[in-house]
């Protein structure tokens, strides 16, 4: 373990470098400006290389090109950002580019709340563009996960063939405090490489994959020639309208993530939560991101007044643990409190997954945290 | 002997999805031969292409290639070049691509300098969605979308890269196969980003609503504005207001951007003294 001073932002890029990033692309915007910072520094240090590019289009261009040639890219932005970047995550998730995208979340919509927290991109990270897809997105919910997490979306990315959102959000990407981080060379020993098809080149078929399995996309300038397209296309990587072909296609995206997550129960060894005091408690707090630091405290102030009150966080905020929640809702019934700083976009999720909407919401979307003390009121009002 | 283009083509992808008589196929041959002329080995060339008719350019060409998004090639080859200096990288454009809905990556791509080769054809219409107003579409000119006349001022491609600085701006059409390899070479040799406007017909989706029935209606149209820099200059203002001088029109050493980020590089990792404004000839 490593002990460390810092910010949600630097340990960001901080992990980003360590899980082997080489190519950073993006353009400044609050709150999340400090994770080019870092990288401007960090990367060439390293023999890599950060852009910042005319345009936020630009910057995840070019990350999304460096991946291309098989390259570890990221970039970096917040709400805004994502909605212009939208396009480009498209061709991420058709062509099977992996790209780690850090959204430190700011209020919105439009220019919003620049400098003030929110989580209300929860919604935009599952469905960021048109077409059909599967996001994976991971959410900090500690400085320490702003370094773990980032490097298990690098490791996610790079193993599933596909963009992966990071969220942080205002308060948690600026917190400057003391963390733990793993050993690099722990890191290191586990970073995923992509895979690579050792054929002969004539043989090599980019995109030739089974039923919810990724492509394997060699690096480039090694002798395998191929496309590269946002065009419906087949095992050869060129374009095709074959209605069986586009079928199997979208089929194949969302399978090879959401199909795989419930099949194997999680898209990796990492835990998709946490729970805290959950086993014995008779009421449960679900929260995540930097609201969940505030929920840790009601727990507390709960038990202490003889309240049993219980913490669900999740981790893995796309797919979504839906083995679990659907367990929760069986065990708490209506005593589930949802604490979010939006209106409801993962309260909406487990309504869906439940099948219920008789539980307790605590939104807010007015850039201000949630104090514990609210979530105290508010879980009394309940019992 | 004959000229091997199989050498370099996917060849099962041929008849091409282009018109009969379009100029695109015109361009791809002699890119081709600057190519060999090059002596590039292809595992070491990418193409990276945007979307229109030009977009189809990436899938034809035996290469590393990446079809990309409407307007991002430059963006998207600047991560390619960066991360893999040793590339070859062109990119190739339509008049929509790297004037309209590119054109900000167009003017960055031309001041940062990165070794690149940016081919725009320039057909001056939307031809692949038929016959929308493109940002080269001359004043007067019918277009789908403006069926009374296009009133949209014009845009000159080679002013925009000049204006942007580019260190190697050049302008050709497809009349002359031989005359646009020459050119082609030209700027792959170029250490720096080299833009080259070539101007294609459309006959198809341009011509055929502007008295230009055919393909070589189209041909003699492009001849009529077109005059090599030398004759240009020597035309009055008033002459040359409508005729594009064709051939290089600028060429300048400039600091190329993958040799100044390696020396950022040095300096992040040997110890190599910082860069400062001191290491600049110009300083503002």
């Amino acid at each position: 373990m490593r002990e460390v001073i810092s910010t949600g932002n630097q340990l960001a890029a901080k992990a980003a470098v360590e899980a082997g990033a080489m190519f950073f692309g993006g353009y400044p915007i609050t709150p999340s400006s400090e994770i080019m910072h870092e990288s401007s520094d960090m990367l060439p240090a390293v023999g890599g290389t950060c852009i910042q590019m005319e345009d936020e289009i630009a910057g995840i261009s070019a990350a999304l090109g460096a991946s291309m040639t098989g390259v570890k890219s990221f970039t970096a932005t917040s709400g805004p950002g994502i909605s212009l970047k939208a396009e480009q995550i498209g061709l991420g998730f058709i062509a099977e580019i992996p790209l780690v995208i850090i959204n430190v979340m700011r209020g919105g919509p439009s220019t919003g709340l620049p400098t003030r927290v929110s989580q209300a991109d929860i919604g935009q990270a599952q469905y960021p563009t048109h077409g059909d897809y599967a996001s994976i997105t991971l959410c900090a919910g500690s400085l320490t996960e702003c370094y773990t997490e980032t490097v298990r979306a690098f490791n996610l990315a790079e193993t599933y063939m596909t963009p992966v959102f990071m969220l942080l959000d205002e308060t948690i990407g600026h917190m400057h405090g003391k963390a733990e981080i793993p050993d690099l060379e722990e890191i290191q020993a586990n970073n995923v490489t992509r895979a690579t098809n050792y054929c002969e080149p004539a043989d090599y078929l980019p995109y030739d994959a089974e039923m919810n399995k990724p492509a394997v996309l060699n690096p480039m300038f090694k002798g395998y020639k191929y496309h590269v397209t946002g065009l419906h296309h087949g095992p050869t990587g060129f374009p095709s309208e074959d209605a069986y072909q586009c079928e199997f296609n979208i089929e194949r995206l969302v399978g090879k993530i959401n199909t795989v997550h419930l099949e194997n129960n999680g898209l990796d060894d990492l835990p998709d939560y946490e729970e805290v005091d959950l086993e014995d408690a008779e009421v449960c707090i679900i929260a995540y991101g930097s609201i969940a630091l505030g929920a840790y405290e009601a727990v507390q102030k709960l038990r202490a007044e003889g309240i049993k009150a219980g913490l669900f966080r999740p981790i893995m905020i796309w797919p979504s643990p839906i083995n679990r929640l659907e367990e929760i809702g069986a065990k708490f019934k209506d005593k589930i409190l949802v604490t979010e700083l939006n209106m409801g976009q993962y309260s909406r999720e487990i309504e869906r997954i439940i099948k219920r909407n008789d539980f307790t919401k605590l939104l807010k979307a007015n850039g201000r945290p949630i104090a514990p003390a609210e979530m105290v009121a508010k879980v009394k009002e309940m019992m | 002997m004959a000229f091997n283009y199989d050498a370099y083509l996917r060849v099962e992808k041929m008849p091409t999805l282009w018109c009969w008589g379009c100029g695109d196929g015109v361009i791809l041959k002699a890119t081709i031969r600057a190519i060999k002329k090059m002596g590039w080995d292809m595992d070491e060339v990418c193409v990276i292409s945007g979307i229109g008719c030009s977009g189809r350019f990436s899938s034809y060409i035996d290469c590393n290639t990446i079809h990309t998004t409407h307007g991002r090639t430059i963006a998207y080859a600047t991560g390619v070049k960066l991360a893999n200096p040793h590339a070859k990288v062109i990119v190739v454009a339509g008049d929509g691509d790297g004037l309209a809905i590119g054109g900000n990556h167009t003017i960055h791509g031309c001041r940062r300098n990165i070794d690149m080769n940016f081919i725009l054809i320039n057909n001056f219409i939307y031809g692949l969605t038929n016959s929308q107003t493109s940002p080269t579409t001359p004043q007067g000119m019918w277009t789908v979308s403006q069926k009374a006349g296009n009133i949209d001022p014009t845009f000159d491609a080679c002013k925009l890269a000049i204006g942007a600085g580019a260190s190697f701006v050049a302008r050709e059409s497809m009349l002359d196969p031989k005359k646009l390899e020459k050119v082609l070479v030209k700027g792959f040799q170029h250490k720096g980003f080299s833009f080259m406007d070539i101007l294609s017909n459309c006959h198809i989706n341009l011509g055929r609503k502007n008295k230009m029935v055919s393909a070589m209606d189209n041909l003699k149209w492009i001849d009529g504005i077109t005059l090599p820099l030398k004759k240009w200059e020597a035309l009055s203002e008033e002459e040359q207001l409508n005729i594009f001088p064709t051939g290089v029109l600028r060429q300048v050493e400039q600091d190329e951007y993958t040799e100044m980020y390696a020396k950022i590089i040095a300096s992040h990792r040997d110890g190599a003294p910082k860069i400062t404004q001191d290491d600049f000839k110009k300083k503002i």
